[in-house]
């Protein structure tokens, strides 16, 4: 019996990843390796004010003094920034009228993801800015957007158009020497989007940035920015694939959010970059570092977040709620099987009074992976009345594989209220008994069990995203029923 | 003989203090503590004192407790010099075997108690001569001087502490209660070693009475091993009561045999600094351990627990629980972590931390940790912050109670739930009587058993 699960688990764990195509798309990169002349080219082919030219500068110089941090629980190989190519761009074929601006070749590729690019055609109402590499090559719905007033495209334009936003907000939020990799990021970020919804706007559609690593050799390095002004709100998913390749790959994003008074913005992210094969030969590295400011009183973030790829991943979205009675939400589900690694989780930074965090975790390990969930809840002196509550579950599927948690709570202040929770458990055998006893098979229950595990994270998903991360979680988690 | 040191670089001086002390250290001390002491102070010198930068002291750093002009005694007849011992530490209803040790040494002027069936409590220095063979195998083999810079510093120093043999099948009738006294003219800095051996079908129960009589600064670093066999049953009390010039590094390490069943109870109820490192690693199957402790923190007062339970095999079960009730500008913090190896299919691991903060200036770091390589278990850990209950308390108003009542009872019902975990009833009584009567503020009149109150003492609570 033992056997036969671990059969169907095997069976269902051992999925294909489907999204490992790669397209030729005729590309100009810059050469390998990173010194102080990359950044100044990378820049310059931006053609990018002196202000940015200085941030990332600055950027680099002290990224040069800082060391890999080796805290997390992660076994990350040396990374060798010599070996990677900083910059690459789908190269640009003389700009056409209106639709067919883009490349078909890569109109293909993000059909192929589903991604809608062609607006005519589109009735899914989202708005979307598709990241390749590391540029921006398409962001839809621009128009109907600005009538409202919300800017929305390629952080790279944001740049040239609205410069003053951007050196307003750019690092205020993740500063340049925040830490190895958001360094590393300042230093040479390529693109990403940039958001601003004003003043008692709210945005009528969902926006969202589809990020694809196609060239080989590459890292992707994008910034993302969004600005919520008072009373205003927005929606923001973002998606990520890469072709499957027997080398590792690095990606190091940041994402800054800042919302003012009242303002909230939802976070979605689903992540599948691709995880590496059954050996944990390649894949991507994932370091990524967001971080939210709720500054205006009465502000509200909500990061929600589907890890299932990346051969590493760390990953910490945070709040600082800084703005009385603003409100941080966390929901993650993080699913590692095979050789994958993910030590992920969120800082909840009150400082504000009446502040309020939440914190869902899910973790979901099989094969030889290992899962943490590492979290911070800090509340602040003046911080008076601050809530928290966290929930950090892990689900074991298989018995080489691990999963760990490593909450941090330091509190400060005595009007606090702050509670932690966490269990670890495996697939009952009754639970499975009582699926089987009514006719299912047993893999069709292990995915009801684990669906019905992770409902409380994927019910704060937009509905189209939902589905798709439902979907994932069934592939990621193909054969290993346990 | 007495050493004054004056320590400004830690490593530094601490090196050659070792250094220049070498032969004192050594004289008269067991060999297989002496053999231990090179790689010992190898490995203190290569990680220092820990300071807040060392992950697991994240929350206490202890580099300047350790500075200054402290007094090191390097022979029995300098700790017990100009001290004489009117201490008592007595708890109503209990009968116990009780030894002394002053300023870590084993005190000469204990009374020769008769122990039934071959029990030895002793100085490990008359357990190396007298039982060689049990000290040879147990000594330095369950505390870890390569993970922790405090054991290793401790191994590198000690010189003396209690030794406590339960041969196969015996149960002690009563517990052994031993009283450690920290007493002198000048501040002092003082190691104690303890070694602990319940064999095989035993059971024994062990209080570790913590106190300070003088008012000088006191710098403690103390590890006990215990290495309880199959089928045995042990527990230990640790009780601190002492001033707030004190600092604590207490150590208590573990190793557990096959269905045994063992209880560690950390009660700090006065202190200065504390660090009490309890670790319990269960190497065989069907082990039971229940690791608890209690801080009430007052002043500047700073506790600070670290627990790490090693579920190296499978089957065994594990039960955690700490609590704390921090006032004034008290500061606590606790760190569980929890290890289920591999192969440690069928564990049970609970953890829990809740505290109370009663002031605006009063904090609390919790830390609690799961770390599991298997997937056939049943883990949970919770961590909780927060103030009394406002329903609970309208609840007692609403029923005529003053608000000072109504506080007391829901604090004293809070702190009950690690007191009533103690196995020994009269201990039970006394400790809640103690923590009830800290809760009501009386404690500077308190009973024997605390810090300023016995007879003909002037020491008041600093």
């Amino acid at each position: 019996m033992a056997e036969d699960q671990n059969k169907i688990l095997d069976e269902v764990t051992g999925g294909e990843y489907k999204y490992g195509f790669h397209s030729d798309i005729d590309m100009e990169t810059i050469p390998k390796g990173l010194s102080e002349d990359v950044v100044r080219i990378i820049s310059a082919k931006k053609n990018e004010p002196e202000w940015m030219l200085e941030f990332r500068l600055k950027a680099y110089r002290h990224w040069q003094t800082m060391t890999t941090p080796d805290w997390a629980h992660l076994n990350i190989p040396e990374i060798d920034f010599q070996d990677i190519i900083f910059y690459a761009a789908p190269k640009k074929k003389p700009e056409l009228e209106s639709m067919d601006e883009v490349d078909p070749d890569l109109v293909a590729t993000f059909e192929k993801l589903g991604i809608p690019l062609d607006e005519q055609k589109v009735l899914a109402g989202v708005a979307v800015d598709a990241v390749i590499d590391s540029v921006s090559v398409k962001t839809t719905y621009k128009e109907t957007l600005a009538e409202k007033g919300i800017i929305f495209c390629s952080i790279s334009e944001a740049i040239q158009e609205f410069p003053d936003l951007v050196k307003k907000y750019l690092g205020s939020v993740v500063p340049h020497g925040d830490n190895y990799f958001a360094a590393l990021n300042a230093a040479v970020f390529s693109d990403g989007s940039f958001v601003y919804i004003p003043k008692g706007v709210r945005c009528p559609m969902e926006l969202s940035t589809y990020f694809r690593i196609n060239a080989i050799n590459t890292g992707q390095f994008e910034r993302t920015l969004i600005v919520a002004d008072d009373d205003s709100y927005v929606s923001y998913l973002e998606g990520c694939t890469a072709p499957m390749r027997d080398e590792n790959q690095l990606h190091a994003a940041i994402v800054e959010i800042v919302t003012m008074e009242r303002a909230e913005v939802k976070y979605s992210t689903v992540q599948n970059w691709y995880p590496g094969d059954k050996d944990g030969k390649g894949g991507i590295f994932n370091f990524v570092t967001k971080r939210a400011i709720c500054k205006g009183d009465y502000s509200k973030v909500m990061w929600t977040q589907v890890e299932t790829g990346s051969a590493v991943t760390w990953k910490y979205p945070s709040c600082v709620l800084q703005g009385d009675h603003s409100v941080g939400e966390f929901y993650s589900v993080a699913v590692t099987n095979n050789h994958q690694q993910a030590d992920t989780g969120t800082k909840m930074i009150h400082l504000g009074k009446n502040t309020r965090s939440l914190i869902v975790s899910k973790g979901v390990s099989a094969g030889k992976s290992q899962n943490s969930y590492r979290g911070l809840v800090k509340v602040a002196k003046k911080a008076e009345n601050a809530r928290n509550f966290s929930q950090c579950d892990s689900l074991l599927l298989g018995d080489q594989c691990g999963a760990h948690t490593f909450p941090y709570l330091e509190i400060v202040n005595n009007t606090a209220k702050v509670e932690h929770e966490a269990t670890t458990s495996k697939i009952g055998e009754d639970q499975i008994f009582y699926c089987n006893q009514r006719g299912m098979s047993t893999e069709d229950a292990v995915g009801l069990i684990v669906n019905g595990y992770v409902k409380e994270v994927i019910n704060q998903l937009p509905m189209e995203f939902a589905v798709e991360a439902q979907k994932l979680l069934q592939i990621s988690l193909e054969g290993s029923v346990g | 003989m007495n050493i004054a040191c004056r320590v400004v670089n830690l490593q530094e001086e601490y090196t050659k203090l070792f250094k220049d002390q070498k032969a004192l250290l050594e004289s008269g001390a067991p060999n297989k503590v002496n053999a231990l002491r090179d790689k010992a102070m190898a490995i203190f010198e290569e990680k220092g004192i820990p300071s807040n930068k060392v992950e697991d002291y994240k929350y206490t750093n202890l580099q300047p407790y350790f500075k200054g002009s402290l007094n090191l005694s390097l022979s029995s007849e300098a700790a017990h010099a100009n001290v004489t011992n009117h201490f008592h530490c007595e708890v109503p209803q209990l009968e116990t075997y009780n030894v002394f040790l002053v300023n870590g040494w084993y005190s000469e002027q204990n009374e020769k108690i008769a122990f039934p069936d071959g029990v030895v409590v002793s100085s490990i220095r008359t357990a190396a001569k007298d039982h060689p063979e049990v000290f040879e195998k147990h000594y330095g083999e369950v505390a870890p001087m390569e993970s922790d810079a405090m054991v290793a510093m401790n191994t590198a120093f000690a010189q003396d502490g209690a030794f406590i043999y339960v041969p196969k099948g015996v149960v002690l009738d009563k517990p052994i209660q031993i009283v450690n006294i920290m007493n002198g003219e000048t501040d002092r800095l003082a190691f104690q070693r303890n070694l602990i051996v319940v064999e095989e079908n035993s059971q024994v129960k062990v209080m570790l009475c913590d106190h300070t009589v003088s008012p000088n600064k006191f710098v403690i670093n103390s590890v006990s091993e215990v290495y309880a066999a199959e089928n045995s049953v042990f527990d230990v009390y640790n009780i601190q009561n002492q001033h707030n010039l004190t600092t604590q590094v207490a150590g208590m390490y573990v190793h557990q045999k096959k269905h045994s069943n063992i209880l560690t109870n950390s009660l700090t109820l006065h202190s200065g600094i504390t660090r009490n490192n309890v670790r319990v690693t269960m190497d065989d199957e069907h082990c039971e351990s229940h690791v608890y402790g209690l801080y009430l923190s007052d002043k500047n007062q700073h506790v600070d627990n670290f627990t790490f339970i090693d579920h190296a095999k499978p089957n065994c079960e594990s039960f955690e629980l700490y609590k704390g009730v921090l006032d004034d500008s008290a500061t606590g913090a606790f760190t569980g972590k929890v290890l289920v190896q591999k192969d440690a299919q069928k564990t049970n691991a609970y953890q829990s931390n809740n505290n109370l903060l009663l002031t605006e200036s009063a904090r609390v770091n919790s830390k609690p940790q799961l770390e599991i390589y298997a997937d056939d278990v049943k883990c949970s850990h919770g961590a909780t912050v927060g103030q009394l209950d406002d329903e609970a308390m309208f609840y007692l108003r609403a029923r005529g109670i003053s608000e000072t009542e109504s506080r007391i009872l829901l604090m004293f019902a809070f702190a009950y739930e690690v007191i009533e975990k103690i196995r020994v009833e009269p201990l039970k009584e006394q400790i809640r009587g103690l923590v009830e009567k800290r809760f009501r503020g009386e404690f500077d009149k308190c009973d024997s058993c605390v810090v300023c109150g016995q007879a003909g003492n002037t020491v008041s609570c600093l």
